[in-house]
């Protein structure tokens, strides 16, 4: 089992290395059998663990990761509920995405290709580091691990200075969030002497900590969670983030990465419940982030962008329930947004395929009938964003307003508005791509055709996922011993109860129900057949994404900038430049100056030797007594 | 004061001067025979201090080996010229300075040290009899070993005096064999 | 005789010794205040080795003849070094034509 374990892991860090090194010489089908191979390996292995059912929160001890003085860090893995959960996730979802790439990037050259997967082999060790650490020091490697392969793969095209720009303004802006997670590591140390799981959530160890430390420790771990999980205010790296390939956009900037964030407070929750203050903070941020992104998302008209901003919605929709004390509602909607969301990016991917290259939805339209397999699994995705019942996202959502409904009423309000939104720029989204005449060119037109097999097929299997992957969470309103996913994670997670009556419960669904299907409607009638969009005052906001970069730019950066540029003046140039090289000079004019000493001549070296003598007898006899 | 004590006075005096003469001296040769008049001035100190051995020694080895070496030398050499090439005056005057520094420094931390007396003229550790019996019992090693110091000092004068061209040996030979072929013609031979 | 006499004039020729290194050029003539420096040291070791014989009395005969076996093997040494020394001038003297010590400045390079 130990072995096993350890296998989960190893098989794609195997896969990386395979790929890596053997980039140049490995054929891209041998490339893409070791990388989905791998996955597949660690997919399965996650499986039996899972229906083998034996979960226990005793960390398995590999080796002696740090071990200095008091402070004792294991190289553990923690194979409990919620990593299992999230193993399935990252492992299932990942072997698809997998698969669907080896279509998709195989235009690519054989040197990138071998390096594509390679990344993407390295991300999911990563990530699987992340879920399965037993301790914050693992989980910190992963952490960092997955923000390095998100860097490497969004600026996988580096030839594109753009692309490596997004690049790197996901990594600084993950970097600053990585810092709080580090000081809440070091936070706990100190406090509690111990970052394995078991320990620091004993009530032991939570009793050493004061008020403030919890929501000191707290505050900084969601300071990190925002860096990685895009909110508010580190959020705008991810729309960038779409610079990389689209499957890497699926798995790593929807489904898996950026869920990390609820992974880690989820995980936290023995920390989170008795931090009131952080609790609250979190639940206002998911909700500005939610309603924030989902009205930029309204606006784009780039195919991807509109799926980031959405992402980023739904996350900040994750946090809102993660705020409201709902974990299981959290992870569940962690869960089904894998399905419909990498769904609906390897469904763009599809359609870019498709338009070759093109991303840009005012160029694409009536594709229904050329991509059929496409639509209907992108339909179904978006019906399950939207939430309309019986698709996943409708079950976790609702488990989200419920709780948020429990919680704040203006909360609510917000997710709920939110959810209309979503419902609405979803199905812009499709009407714009799908519907009305095609208004690409004609060489696009001819070049339209369905994905291959190795496209489609993970469509197909995320868009039944996407219908049915809701079911392992069904209310108790509708089915007598329903949410099974809280009872399975109840060992992790304390199930929260809730305390509203079923009618209201029904009433509220109705509601949420009714909004997204009208939402639904206006976009219907408006979108159906494409026309230029006249922008107003608000449209024009809402496109600039309220100017939030321009903001940063202006706050942030130009003020570093400039005060780069003074360092660099008055610092750097007169300052240390001067006294370096004021040194050199020193040196060199000294130097100069002795060179009369070194004349080569014995006789005056024999003369400096003699004067050195008197001045040694000279210390020894009259000075030193 | 006794006899020795002006000996040693006129003596100290002698070797001073000649040593000093050493230094002076415009001609290479002259110095060499300032310092041989030097060397004997301190065999005859070795002789007031009841050394005889070294005294003889001294003078065997010294003025008598090295010194004709160094004669020897300088008359190959045709070094006895008056026109050697001047120091800058002003290196000379540092170089006697910084001299004479030491020296004044050396007197001042020595004057006064503990005052004790060297045997004159008596005593004989130093004669040939008792000087060869502890050479050649506790320091024979030392001894064997500094004849091959001399093995080697000799293989090395030869191994560098020796001319670097191989050419100049074989012509010199030639050389030779012309003189002998030569000789045999006007012998008649 | 006070053994200081003896100290005070092996310190003068010695000096003399190096002050004839410092301010000759000729090549020789360094080399044999180089030998003056060396008498000076066995001048003083002989004064030395009677100075400690005279007080060790009669308990130890033979105190004191180290040091004047110490003249004898410094004696060895400056033989051997004279006949190597005189070889380089010689050979110095070959390449140059001169035996300028001056010219010996390839430490300079």
């Amino acid at each position: 089992m130990k072995n096993l374990i350890a296998l989960i892991p190893l098989l794609p860090l195997i896969g990386f290395l395979i790929n890596g090194l053997g980039r140049k010489h490995l054929p891209k089908g041998v490339v893409g059998i070791i990388g989905s191979g791998t996955v597949l390996g660690s997919f399965i292995i996650s499986l039996v663990i899972f229906l083998q059912g034996n979960f226990s929160a005793t960390p398995i001890k590999y080796f002696d990761f740090i071990n200095v003085g008091s402070l004792q860090i294991p190289f553990a893995f923690q194979v409990d509920q919620l990593s299992t959960l999230f193993l399935l996730i990252i492992t299932g979802v990942g072997f698809l995405i997998h698969v669907y790439s080896t279509s998709y990037m195989h235009g690519e050259k054989r040197e990138h290709f071998g390096r594509y997967f390679a990344y993407l082999n390295l991300f999911v060790f990563s990530m699987l580091l992340l879920v399965m650490g037993a301790n914050y020091v693992i989980m910190f490697i992963g952490w960092e691990g997955v923000g390095l392969c998100s860097y490497l793969l969004i600026g996988y095209w580096f030839k594109n200075i753009d692309y490596t720009k997004a690049a790197k303004k996901a990594f600084v802006m993950n970097r600053i969030g990585d810092l709080g997670f580090l000081l809440a590591v070091f936070w706990i140390i100190a406090k509690i002497g111990s970052v394995q799981y078991e320990d620091v959530f004993t009530a032991a160890s939570l009793d050493k900590l004061t008020p403030s430390d919890i929501t000191g420790i707290t505050l900084l771990l969601f300071l990190g969670a925002t860096g990685k999980s895009a909110q508010i205010p580190l959020y705008t790296w991810l729309p960038d983030a779409m610079a990389g390939p689209t499957p890497v956009s699926a798995l790593i900037h929807a489904a898996t990465m950026v869920t990390a964030g609820i992974y880690m407070i989820a995980r936290s929750n023995a920390l989170f419940v008795n931090a009131q203050v952080t609790n609250t903070v979190i639940a206002i941020i998911g909700a500005a982030t939610a309603l924030l992104a989902a009205t930029i998302a309204l606006r784009q008209n780039d195919i991807k962008k509109v799926l980031a901003y959405s992402t980023v919605s739904q996350l900040g929709y994750m946090f809102l329930a993660l705020g409201c004390g709902a974990y299981t509602a959290a992870v569940f909607h962690v869960m089904t947004h894998a399905f419909f969301k990498a769904l609906l990016f390897l469904g763009s991917g599809s359609v870019i395929h498709a338009m070759s290259g093109q991303q840009d939805i005012r160029f694409m339209g009536g594709l229904k009938s050329k991509l059929k397999i496409t639509y209907l699994t992108f339909f179904i995705g978006c019906l399950a964003i939207a939430g309309i019942p019986p698709f996943s996202g409708f079950f976790s959502k609702d488990a989200i307003l419920l709780s948020a409904f429990e919680h704040d009423k203006f909360l609510y309000a917000i997710g709920l508005l939110t959810a209309a939104l979503t419902a609405f720029y979803m199905f812009r989204l499709l009407f714009i791509t799908f519907n009305g005449g095609f208004r690409g060119t004609e060489e696009q037109r001819h070049h339209v055709h369905e994905s291959p097999a190795a496209m489609t097929l993970p469509l197909i299997v995320l868009a039944i996922l996407s219908i049915v992957g809701g079911f392992v969470g069904v209310p108790e309103v509708f089915l007598h011993g329903g949410e099974r996913l809280g009872e399975f994670l109840s060992p992790v997670i304390p199930t929260a109860h809730h305390t509203i009556s079923h009618s209201t419960e029904l009433m509220l669904m109705a509601l949420t129900t009714v909004i997204a299907i009208v939402a639904i409607v206006i976009a219907w009638m408006r979108y159906r057949n494409y026309k230029e969009e006249q922008n107003g005052a608000l449209g024009k906001l809402l496109q600039n994404k309220w100017y939030v970069d321009e903001l940063y730019d202006s706050v942030v950066v130009k003020p570093i900038n400039k005060l780069g540029v003074i360092a660099n003046h008055y610092f750097e140039r007169s300052g240390i430049d001067y006294l370096v090289n004021g040194v050199g000079r020193l040196v060199n004019y000294g130097g100069r100056q002795l060179r009369w000493m070194q004349s080569g001549q014995v006789g005056s070296y024999v003369l400096l030797m003699v004067i050195s003598m008197v001045a040694f007898f000279f210390l020894q006899f009259f000075l030193r007594k | 004061m006794g006899i020795t004590q002006i000996l040693f006075w006129i003596l100290a005096a002698a070797s001073l001067l000649s040593a000093l003469m050493v230094v002076i001296s415009k001609s290479p040769v002259y110095s060499v025979i300032w310092l041989i008049v030097t060397f004997f001035t301190i065999s005859a100190h070795y002789v007031l201090l009841n050394a005889q051995f070294l005294a003889v020694v001294n003078i065997i080895v010294y003025a008598g080996a090295i010194m004709v070496l160094f004669l020897f030398v300088i008359m190959l050499m045709n070094l006895n010229k008056e026109t050697e090439p001047q120091k800058n005056r002003w290196l000379k005057l540092i170089g006697a300075v910084a001299g004479g520094c030491l020296l004044v420094v050396m007197v001042a931390a020595l004057r006064d040290t503990d005052s004790r007396m060297a045997q004159l003229g008596s005593g004989n550790i130093g004669l040939i009899q008792n000087l060869g019996a502890v050479l050649f019992k506790e320091y024979v090693v030392p001894f064997e070993i500094s004849s091959i110091l001399f093995l080697s000092a000799m293989v090395g004068a030869v191994v560098i005096g020796k001319k670097e061209d191989s050419k100049v040996v074989d012509i010199a030979g030639d050389e030779a064999k012309r003189r002998v072929a030569e000789a045999r013609e006007s012998m008649g031979v | 005789m006070d053994i200081r006499y003896y100290i005070f004039l092996s310190l003068a020729l010695f000096v003399i010794g190096i002050i004839g290194v410092l301010t000759r050029r000729n090549a020789i003539i360094v080399f044999m205040c180089i030998e003056l420096m060396l008498n000076a040291v066995n001048l003083l070791l002989v004064a030395f080795s009677k100075m400690h014989h005279l007080a060790a009395g009669a308990a130890n005969p033979t105190a004191g003849s180290e040091a004047q076996l110490f003249v004898f093997f410094i004696m060895v040494v400056a033989a051997a070094e004279v006949s190597v020394g005189l070889a380089i001038i010689v050979m110095l003297y070959r390449n140059t034509h001169s035996v300028d010590i001056n010219f010996l400045n390839r430490l300079k390079h």
